[in-house]
C-alpha cells in the first residue's frame, strides 16, 4: 500500500502577491541578504578550518573538516548567487577576498576565535540549529537560486546539528570538568544568539524571497534549549551582545581573520590560482 | 597454513594467522610510523588552509588534509589488528619513541609549497606505497589500496597548483620554482638511506613487506618526475640530472644523506614545532576524550538499569 503524497508545504508567499517597491532597492536588499548568509557560512568555515590537525581525536579532525567543507560549499554557492544578483560581475573570490571588514555582513556569533572545543561545539549547536530552520524555510523561497542552495544545505546542517548536539550531551553529562567547561562555553556563546534574529528587509519577506528571522526564533531556541537541558546544563540568562554584523559593524576579531584569509590573494592582484 | 608456506605462495597473512613475533614487531613499527606520518603530514598543509588564495583551492586543500586524517585512521586500524592500540601508538609518537616521515619536518613557507608537497611528496608516497598494496600482511595491503587511490588525486592536484603558478605571473613562477628547489632533495630522501646502509630492508623483503629496494624506488620516482617537471616548465635543482640511454634511466647527482640523518635525529627545521603542535592538540583534547568515555559509561549503566 502506498501512502498518499503529503501535500507540499506552501510557498513563502501566495502566488498572487506583487514584488513590493522599486527593482533597484529590491536588488540591493537581496544582495545584502544573500551576502549575510554567505558571510556567516564563509567566516564559520574559516574558524572551523583551524581545528583540522588540532581536534581532540582523529575522527573529529575528519568530522570537523567535513563540516568546514560543507560551510565553505554553502558560502561559495551563496557568494556566487550574491554576485549574480548584484550584476556587477563580481565572482565568489572577488566577494570573499576583496571586501573589507565593514563590507562583511556575518553575525558576531561566527567571527570570534573558538579554540576551546566546548566553545566550538556550543557555537556549532546554535549556528546549525539556526541554519536548519532557516534553510528549511528558504528551500521554499521564491528566489529559485536561493531555494536550490538552501535545499542542499538543509541536509548538511542537519548533520552539523546532530554532531554538535551529541558533543554537547557528552561534554555536559560527561565528567565534572567537562560539565563545568561546557556550561562555560554555552554561557560564552549565548549573548550572540539574539543577533541571528535581526530583522531583514520586509519587502524581501513580503515577496517570499527571504524568511523573517523572528519567525524562526521559537524553533531555534527550542532546539538549542532542549539539547542544553538534556546535557544537564542550564540555559543562561544573559543580556545579548551589541551585534551589528548585518550592518557591517563587527568585533575587532574579524579584521584579523580577514587579514589572514585575504593576504595572499590581495598580494597578487589579478593573478589566477 | 604455515607462515612460511603462505609467504612462499604469495598468500596474505591475516590477523588470526600464526606469525613470527619479529614479523609482527616489524609490521607494527612500520604501520605505526606510516600512520604517524599521515597525521603529522596534516600540519604543513593545514598551515595554508586559512590562507588559500581562492575558495576553490581552499576547499580542495581542506579535503586533502581531511584525507590524510582518514589515512591515519585506516592505518591505526590496520596496526590494531596486530594487537596494539592507537592510544599506545600515539603515546610512542608523542614521547619520540616512534618516528614519522622526515619530510614533514620541512616548513611550508609559501602557497607554492602546497603544490610542491602534492606533486613531489604525495608523488613519492605513491611510488613507495603502490608495491605495499601487495604487502604480505592483508590489512596493511588493503589499507594501502584505499590510500593510494587518494594519494594519486593529491598528486594531480599538487601538479595542477604548480602548473597554474608556473604559467602565471613572474612572482607566481618564482614562487613555484623556489618551492620545487626546496622540496626536491627532501622528497628524494623519503625513500630512505641508500641500499648499502639500509639495515632492515633484507628481512622486510624476505617477508614480503617490502618489494623493491630504496634505491630502486627512488630511481622509479626520478624517472617518473623529470618529464613532469618539463611539462610544468620548472627545473629540478640537480645539475647532474640527465637521461642515460644505456641504463634506460635518469642519472642524478649524489644525495647529501647527512641532511637526512640530521632531520631524522630531530634537528630538522620543524621537528620541535610539529611535535609540540601534535602533543598540544592531544593534551588539549584530553578532557573531551575523558568526557566521551565517562558519558558512554553512564549511558551503558542507564541501559543496563533500564
Ligand atoms: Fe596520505
Ligand atoms: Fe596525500
Amino acid at each position: 500500500m502506498t501512502t498518499p503524497p503529503s501535500s507540499s508545504p506552501p510557498p513563502l508567499r501566495s502566488s498572487g502577491e506583487q514584488l513590493v517597491g522599486d527593482p533597484d532597492r529590491h536588488v540591493a536588499g537581496l544582495f545584502e541578504y544573500v551576502l549575510g548568509l554567505a558571510d556567516d557560512a564563509l567566516v564559520s568555515a574559516q574558524r572551523t578550518g583551524w581545528w583540522i590537525s588540532r581536534a581532540p581525536q582523529l575522527e573529529e579532525d575528519v568530522a570537523l573538516a567535513n563540516i568546514g567543507l560543507d560551510q565553505l560549499g554553502q558560502a561559495r554557492a551563496l557568494l556566487a548567487h550574491a554576485g549574480a544578483v548584484e550584476g556587477a560581475g563580481r565572482t565568489e573570490d572577488d566577494l570573499a577576498y576583496l571586501r573589507d571588514e565593514r563590507e562583511f555582513r556575518n553575525v558576531w556569533l561566527v567571527e570570534r576565535q573558538q579554540r576551546d572545543f566546548g566553545v566550538a561545539m556550543a557555537r556549532l549547536l546554535v549556528l546549525s540549529a539556526w541554519q536548519a530552520e532557516l534553510y528549511a524555510a528558504l528551500a521554499r523561497s521564491t528566489d529559485p537560486a536561493l531555494a536550490a542552495v538552501a535545499g542542499k544545505a538543509v541536509k548538511e546542517v542537519a548533520y552539523h546539528l546532530d554532531h554538535a548536539g551529541h558533543w554537547v550531551l557528552r561534554l555536559g553529562d560527561g565528567t565534572e570538568e567537562s560539565h563545568r567547561r561546557m556550561q562555560a562555553a554555552v554561557d560564552a556563546e549565548w549573548p550572540y544568539v539574539e543577533e541571528l534574529f535581526t530583522p531583514v528587509d520586509p519587502t524581501l519577506v513580503a515577496s517570499g524571497v527571504a524568511v523573517d528571522p523572528a519567525a524562526l526564533r521559537p524553533a531555534v531556541l527550542h532546539a538549542v534549549g532542549s539539547v542544553v537541558r538534556r546535557a544537564t546544563l542550564t540555559v543562561p540568562e544573559v543580556a545579548p551582545a551589541r551585534g551589528g554584523g548585518r550592518q557591517g559593524l563587527h568585533t575587532e576579531e574579524l579584521g584579523y581573520l580577514l587579514a589572514e584569509m585575504q593576504h595572499l590573494h590581495r598580494s597578487h592582484p589579478g593573478a589566477t590560482w | 597454513m604455515f607462515f612460511e608456506e603462505l609467504l612462499a605462495d604469495d598468500g596474505r597473512v591475516e590477523p588470526r594467522d600464526e606469525m613470527p613475533d619479529a614479523y609482527r614487531r616489524l609490521l607494527v613499527r612500520q604501520i605505526a610510523q606510516h600512520a604517524h606520518s599521515e597525521i603529522i603530514g596534516m600540519q604543513p598543509e593545514g598551515n595554508w588552509i586559512s590562507r588559500a588564495p581562492s575558495l576553490r583551492r581552499k576547499a580542495i586543500l581542506m579535503a586533502k588534509v581531511q584525507d590524510e586524517a582518514g589515512h591515519g585512521l585506516y592505518l591505526y586500524a590496520a596496526a590494531e589488528t596486530l594487537g596494539v592500540d592507537r592510544e599506545d601508538l600515539l603515546d610512542q609518537l608523542h614521547t619520540g619513541r616512534q618516528k614519522y616521515s622526515s619530510i614533514f619536518n620541512y616548513p611550508t613557507l609559501t602557497w607554492a609549497d602546497v603544490g610542491a608537497i602534492g606533486w613531489l611528496v604525495d608523488g613519492a608516497a605513491i611510488v613507495n606505497q603502490v608495491p605495499l598494496c601487495r604487502c604480505s600482511y592483508g590489512p596493511y595491503g588493503r589499507a594501502m589500496v584505499r590510500v593510494c587511490k587518494e594519494e594519486s588525486f593529491h598528486q594531480r592536484q599538487g601538479f595542477e597548483i604548480l602548473h597554474t603558478l608556473s604559467h602565471g605571473t613572474p612572482a607566481q613562477q618564482a614562487m613555484a620554482q623556489d618551492a620545487v628547489d626546496r622540496y626536491w632533495w627532501p622528497a628524494l630522501m623519503m625513500f630512505g638511506p641508500p641500499d648499502a646502509d639500509s639495515p632492515h630492508s633484507a628481512q622486510s623483503m624476505a617477508w614480503g613487506i617490502k618489494r623493491f629496494s630504496n634505491d630502486e624506488l627512488r630511481q622509479r620516482f626520478i624517472d617518473m618526475t623529470v618529464p613532469q617537471s618539463e611539462a610544468l616548465g620548472l627545473s629540478l635543482p640537480d645539475p647532474d640530472l640527465r637521461w642515460n640511454e644505456e641504463r634506460g634511466h635518469y642519472d642524478s647527482g649524489a644525495i647529501d644523506f647527512t641532511e637526512l640523518t640530521e632531520v631524522v635525529s630531530g634537528r630538522g627545521p620543524c621537528n620541535a614545532q610539529r611535535m609540540a603542535h601534535r602533543v598540544k592538540a592531544h593534551e588539549d583534547g584530553a578532557w573531551v576524550r575523558e568526557a566521551a568515555s565517562a558519558y558512554a559509561a553512564k549511558q551503558a549503566a542507564r541501559e543496563g538499569a533500564a
